[in-house]
């Protein structure tokens, strides 16, 4: 089967509990969840969601029925019709010491990712991107010892005029 | 004007035209308790169990149509509920439950009778509410009922703890709500409709297949006015039995699992199917890979677009109300210059007719000795002319109810297709006549169903409902015996009920009329003698025989087609 990665793009009632219906019909339904994020829009009343899951594209129609059909979601677009960017937040803390530390300021750079906190012995690296970039500056790090990451999983909006809201 | 929370919710409830609610008190609505005791507007039904409360309530709006509302308390009383509520939820029932919470202050911690209610019920709601703002009660009543009618319907849940029953608010009932992220949808595209017409008349080998959705969406007459201009044959699914007159000769029977020879054949033979309301569930085609052997053309109309598509693929979907759909696709067709291919419906009916010649519902009809439970139900039809509300709880006797009693009306035929609930049986039919009290309600049960609500009999005695039970006693959990000896080499792996109570001696410490019936020839006396006690709830214990299993069948996994027609097919 083509299991195919999409971007979900959802806009839903700022309740108590939204979040929870949705995440109840991932499970419920064992549909596939990469990542999810969440926060109120320049509305206060509707928070904006992203989900990034993957599926045939039968189950990713699924997906898209089941989640209009929860009553605080107001809309959902699969953002992969359309040209789309993504972007997520990344913070890695790595030890970094002696001749390492040039490198992998060096890697940083590359990047386009700011060390945003620094003791003698480590670094904090903040890096926006693509899923698929964060994934290859993890690589670039190569023998560098990672510490701790975190990532906010993908946020997503359609490119140009296309536009999500009610 | 200042009311209370609990004065609130009995003033929406009048509004919204509630005649009957179904419950059981507790701490946490002892407040709505004692608004109920000081109105008579809202009438209140004390069942024995929360679970009977949701079914009667249940039962009450598929009989009539309106929205059912059921009131528990706060933890157990919910607990309680939920078997009832993913009973209403899996067959799309509206419904409106209020569920008592503890005080807003006490949520979280663990309370005295606390639990996550909001939580447990949510996968088995359409929605639920948890009110925090006595301010917001009126109008979150208000939605609950237009959630739970609208679009496909369902329960929805109304959460109010106790110190929100008891604060003071204005009160002021909006005539009507909107929100922004529900807007169910109502026309079908015309386009869609246009194209479907066009396949149905090209259609060589037609099949109407009808679900509970034509039911739910008061369709019937539009259904079966399309049925007959066109002159196709029709089947109904478990839950959309009534919805055309199963005496009707274009009729082909239930399909499915338990459906008829002639139904499963023509649905996997034809060339163009119509699916109306119906949702092409496993217990409906059987293997779906067996079903796209044969290619046909599908139309799936339904409120639902996440019914489209989900297990079959289509060609024309049309999401919208059915009843719209519907005059639509009449309007088009009188005014469309092609008509049905006559000489290729013809050999299609030639062909139907061949397969119907099996007659697979036939049975041991002259057996003297032993009660053969098919014949209950025939002589039920007899006895009730074909014409009372019939409930069923769950097993081998649901399927013989499905097969035998010919249900020429829509909402006469209520029992638990999607769930498969026992104990459904007879607290639905509580609801069902307290919705019709002048009409024959009868409930069609087992032995081990009817153990699991058996405390409503005390109900019925409180409230005088004259229903009629009809156990089919085979001493065995039937259905599940049959499975064993399908497939898991005949070890009846406790399936064999032993000390059964004296269902007559029961019957009667509730107050109630019992009749043990043993005999074939007594099947119709009996029958005649409890349906003329027209004020009284009559027990009448069949014994039947306990080997007699449910044909046709398709076993689980198994194509439509691949059907064990009697015993003799073992
Ligand atoms: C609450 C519940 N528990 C278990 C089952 C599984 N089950 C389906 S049919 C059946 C046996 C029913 O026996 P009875 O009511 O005597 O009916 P019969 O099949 O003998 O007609 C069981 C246990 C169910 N459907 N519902």
């Amino acid at each position: 089967m083509n299991n195919n990665r999409h971007i979900l793009s959802l806009l839903l009632e700022n309740e108590a509990g939204a979040l929870s219906r949705v995440a109840g019909l991932f499970s419920a339904r064992a549909y596939n969840i990469e990542s999810l994020t969440v926060a109120p829009t320049e509305d206060p009343t509707m928070s904006r969601m992203t989900i990034v899951t993957s599926g045939s594209e039968d189950v990713i129609e699924q997906i898209t029925k089941q989640l209009n059909k929860l009553i605080e979601v107001v809309k959902v677009f699969d953002l992969n019709e359309g040209r789309h960017i993504e972007r997520e937040l990344m913070l890695v803390k790595v030890r970094a010491e002696g001749k390492d530390r040039e490198e992998i300021k060096r890697t940083a750079d590359i990047f386009r990712g700011r060390i945003i906190d620094v003791t003698d012995r480590i670094y904090t690296i903040e890096l926006t991107g693509t899923h698929d970039k964060l994934d290859a500056f993890l690589e670039a790090l190569g023998s560098t010892q990672i510490l701790e990451t975190v990532r906010t999983g993908a946020s997503g909006i359609g490119r140009g005029e296309w536009i999500l809201r009610v | 004007m200042q009311l209370s929370g609990a004065e609130i919710t009995l003033r929406c409830l009048a509004e919204e035209g509630v005649d009957y609610i179904f419950g059981y008190p507790g701490g946490a609505v002892l407040y709505i308790y004692d608004a109920i005791f000081n109105q008579d507007k809202v009438k209140h039904i004390l069942v024995r169990h929360e679970q009977a409360a949701v079914h009667a309530a249940d039962g009450y709006a598929r009989a009539s149509g309106r929205p059912g509302v059921a009131l528990v308390t706060s933890g157990p009383g919910v607990t309680n509920a939920v078997t009832g509520i993913a009973t209403a939820f899996l067959d799309s029932i509206p419904m409106v439950i209020i569920s008592g919470q503890v005080p807003t202050r006490a949520i979280g911690l663990d309370a005295f009778q606390e639990v996550d209610t909001v939580g447990i019920t949510r996968p088995c709601v359409k929605h639920n509410f948890l009110v925090k703002d006595v301010a917001e009660l009126a109008t979150t009543i208000k939605k609950a009922f237009y959630v739970a009618t609208t679009g496909r319907p369902g329960p929805v849940l109304v959460d109010i703890p106790k110190d929100v029953s008891q604060q003071l608010a204005e009160y002021d009932y909006p005539k009507s709500v909107s929100m922004r992220s529900y807007n169910p949808v109502l026309k079908g595209h015309a386009g869609q409709i246009k194209k479907a017409v066009q396949m149905l008349l090209e259609a060589k080998r037609p099949m109407i297949y009808a679900g509970g959705g034509v039911i739910l969406g008061d369709a019937s007459p539009l259904l079966t006015k399309l049925v007959r201009t066109l002159g196709y044959p029709c089947t109904n699914t478990l839950m959309g039995l009534g919805c055309y007159p199963a005496s009707d000769p274009q009729f082909v029977g239930m399909l499915g699992m338990h459906g008829t020879y002639e139904a499963n054949l023509s649905m996997q033979n034809c060339d163009v199917l119509l699916a109306v309301g119906a949702r092409f569930d496993d217990r409906v085609i059987g293997n779906p890979e067996h079903f796209f052997q044969a290619g046909r053309r599908i139309i799936h109309i339904d409120i639902d677009p996440s019914s489209i598509s989900k297990r079959v693929k289509v060609d024309v979907p049309i999401v919208g109300n059915i009843t719209d759909v519907l005059e639509e696709m009449l309007r088009q067709l009188a005014a469309h210059e092609a008509k049905p291919d006559a000489p290729a419906l013809a050999a299609w009916w030639k062909q139907i007719d061949e397969w119907r010649g099996r007659d697979c519902l036939r049975y041991d009809r002259s057996n003297t000795e032993i009660i053969k439970p098919q014949s209950v139900i025939e002589q039920l039809w007899r006895v009730t002319d074909g014409d009372a509300y019939i409930t069923s709880d769950v097993g081998q006797h649901q399927m013989w109810a499905a097969q035998y009693y010919k249900f020429d009306k829509p909402r006469r035929w209520i029992n638990s297709g999607g769930l498969g609930t026992m104990g459904f049986g007879l607290p639905s039919a509580m609801g069902v006549q307290f919705a019709f009290p002048d009409d024959t309600v009868a409930c069609v049960t087992g032995e081990a169903s009817i153990q699991m609500c058996i405390q409503e009999l005390s109900t019925c005695k409180q409230y005088h409902l004259p229903i009629k039970i009809i156990n089919l006693n085979n001493r065995y959990l039937g259905m599940v015996r049959q499975w064993q000896e399908l497939q898991h080499g005949n070890r009846h792996s406790e399936s064999y009920m032993e000390a059964l109570p004296d269902f007559v001696k029961l019957a009667e410490s509730y107050g109630h009329v019992g009749f043990r019936i043993d005999r074939p020839q007594d099947i119709e006396p009996a029958m005649r003698e409890a349906f003329a006690l027209k004020d009284r709830t009559v027990f009448m214990d069949f014994q039947t025989d306990q080997s007699e299993n449910v044909f046709p069948m398709v076993p689980g996994g198994k194509g439509l087609t691949e059907m064990l027609l009697g015993s003799e097919d073992l």
